[in-house]
């Protein structure tokens, strides 16, 4: 089980009290500048970017203050690097393992 | 160089007595390691199940024999070999239904197809309802079920105690059994041999097995995509098929797309083996447990999956508490039981559930993944259905439902209450 610290509760706490709450630092397709169209809302929706290595992700301290906020984690190890606020820049970049970084999140075409 | 056939031995009676002569030191290897040609027809990256399925069905109904299976680990070490080998096809949806359905009737001929015994045994799966909406989501499946045509039955608490004596109708309290849906030619199959047997009739039609061979990269010439760079060097492919299952997001973001997928550890353990007790397989939804015994007499039990992403290929312990507890009050009789063994794999989950085969934004590249916690019953038909989408170079009835593109207009497919393991 993992150990989160809550950054809003500044303590650490077992897993079972908070919630996974997917990829942080999603920009709804209008903050991206993008036509909301089918296309950018499937992408906004149910793409992910799925890292192996280190990815940001929000979790919600359901169990606690019931915010949400972001954790920096290793997908592969599952240490967890560092947690923030909502809205603070990430303390650490993303980095892959595996797998290439791409810049886009609304484009590609369809298969 | 052309790709060379090899005609296998066929294992039988007379077969095994004559090895037996020579202490069992001369039976013939059952696949080739051959080093890889410069270049193939047909690319498959991923030796799990789905994958070696693929090459076989692409040999044997399309004559396309010069295909490369590369596999990163050992063919069958990733999810192939890690499941709980529940094998049925009572899902909700039209689309799902065709497809498992398709699987299972594969399933039924396979051992004498591929001349290798798969197990497959038919012992029936029972799919436990807990309350009231458990009830009513399960008649609704097991009418759905029988309009497409699958054995599927619905079984009241009485009935339930009739099929599996050892249940406690109360569970303990907390977790009582109202009822069941119940398929019978539903059962359980031997992994490996699943793996094994498509690969040594691969190798025998001339297909090549790589092993520790890993693909890091594709070369993409005008969006098409010409081959793939791998750890043995570039080899050279007029057509790529990726079956990478819980990877699938990695190998995707390396031919530049994005999926729809999470990769999250889930996990199984065995007990010490013990006399037979349960003869067919249950299966809980609500509680998150499922449970069956192996012919060696380990009991087998499937935990739920991780909240978060991981390729860590471990599952958490707490979860695996959380599916004793409620083995423990289904089945009192196991309290005291020793657990040997507990490992993970690592599942692609859709949002709907649902697998994805698709063709994809890259030209001549396919994808068969997304199969999640649910996809070893589909070995069979999910190769098959992927091997004509791949010989055509477009989707077929099978597939088009399972296309990427049902992200965008919104037509999903939506099994979460049949899966069994909510993610
Ligand atoms: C604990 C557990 C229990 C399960 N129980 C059941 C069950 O009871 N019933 C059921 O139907 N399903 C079950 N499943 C799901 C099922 O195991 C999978 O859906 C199915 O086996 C997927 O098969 P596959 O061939 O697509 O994947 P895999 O067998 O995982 O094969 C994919 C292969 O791709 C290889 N690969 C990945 N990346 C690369 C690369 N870059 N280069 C080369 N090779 C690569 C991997 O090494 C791997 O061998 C379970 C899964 C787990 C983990
Ligand atoms: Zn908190």
């Amino acid at each position: 089980m993992l150990l989160i610290r809550c950054p809003y509760c500044e303590q650490e706490r077992p897993e079972v009290e908070f919630s996974f709450a997917h990829q942080a630092h999603k920009p709804r397709p209008e903050e991206a500048g993008e036509p909301l169209d089918d296309h950018a809302w499937a992408r906004w929706v149910y793409y992910q970017k799925n890292i192996k290595g280190v990815a940001h992700e929000r979790w919600n301290h359901a169990g606690g203050c019931r915010k949400f906020f972001n954790v920096v984690r290793d997908t592969v190890t599952s240490e967890i690097i560092a947690t923030y606020r909502s809205g603070e820049t990430p303390p650490v970049e993303e980095s892959r393992v595996e797998g290439e970084a791409l810049s886009f999140d609304y484009e590609q075409a369809e298969g | 160089m052309a790709v060379q056939p090899a005609k296998k031995q066929r294992f039988n009676a007379l077969a095994l007595f004559r090895n037996a002569l020579s202490y069992h030191q001369n039976w013939e290897q059952q696949w080739r390691s051959p080093a890889p040609l410069d270049a193939y027809d047909v690319i498959i990256v991923g030796g799990g199940g789905h994958g070696l399925a693929t090459a076989y069905y692409l040999a044997k109904e399309h004559g396309i024999t010069n295909i490369a299976v590369l596999e990163k680990g050992w063919i069958g070490g990733g999810n192939t070999g890690r499941n709980t080998t529940i094998v049925r096809s009572n899902y909700l949806w039209d689309e799902s239904a065709a497809m498992y359905e398709h699987a299972m009737k594969l399933w039924e001929g396979l051992t004498q197809e591929l001349n290798y015994n798969v197990m497959f045994s038919q012992r029936g799966v029972l799919n436990l309802a807990h309350n009231m909406t458990d009830v009513r989501d399960t008649q609704r499946r097991v009418n759905a079920n029988r309009l497409n045509g699958i054995d599927s039955i619905y079984l009241d608490a009485k009935g339930v105690k009739k099929v599996v004596p050892g249940i406690d109708l109360r569970g303990g309290g907390r977790y009582p059994v109202l009822g069941a849906s119940y398929q019978p030619r539903g059962g359980t199959a031997r992994h490996d041999a699943v793996a094994w047997g498509y690969a040594r009739k691969c190798d025998e039609m001339g297909v090549h097995i790589i092993q520790n061979c890993k693909v890091t990269g594709f070369d993409i010439e005008g969006g098409v995509v010409k081959g793939v760079q791998t750890t043995k060097g570039r080899i050279g492919a007029k057509k790529v098929g990726l079956v990478p299952a819980g990877h699938s997001s990695v190998l995707a973001s390396m031919a530049g797309f994005r999926l729809p997928v999470e990769s999250h550890p889930l996990q199984a353990l065995v007990s010490e083996p013990i006399k037979p007790t349960i003869h067919n397989v249950v299966m809980s939804n609500a509680v998150h447990a499922y449970i069956s015994q192996s012919d060696k007499g380990e009991l087998v039990i499937g935990a739920g999956v991780d909240q978060y992403i991981s390729y860590g290929q471990r599952g958490s312990q707490h979860l695996a508490e959380e599916t004793l507890v409620a083995i423990c009050e289904l089945f009192p009789q196991y309290k005291r039981m020793k657990m040997l063994r507990q490992w993970g794999g690592i599942v692609d989950v859709c949002p709907d559930a649902s697998p994805i085969l698709t063709s994809t934004p890259v030209g001549n590249m396919y994808l068969n993944c997304g199969w999640g916690t649910g996809g070893f019953k589909a070995t069979p038909g999910s190769g098959h259905a992927f091997a004509a989408h791949i010989a055509k170079g477009e989707p077929t009835a099978l597939t088009a439902p399972f296309a990427l593109s049902r992200f965008e207009t919104g037509f999903l497919i939506d099994e979460h209450g049949a899966a069994a393991v909510a993610h």
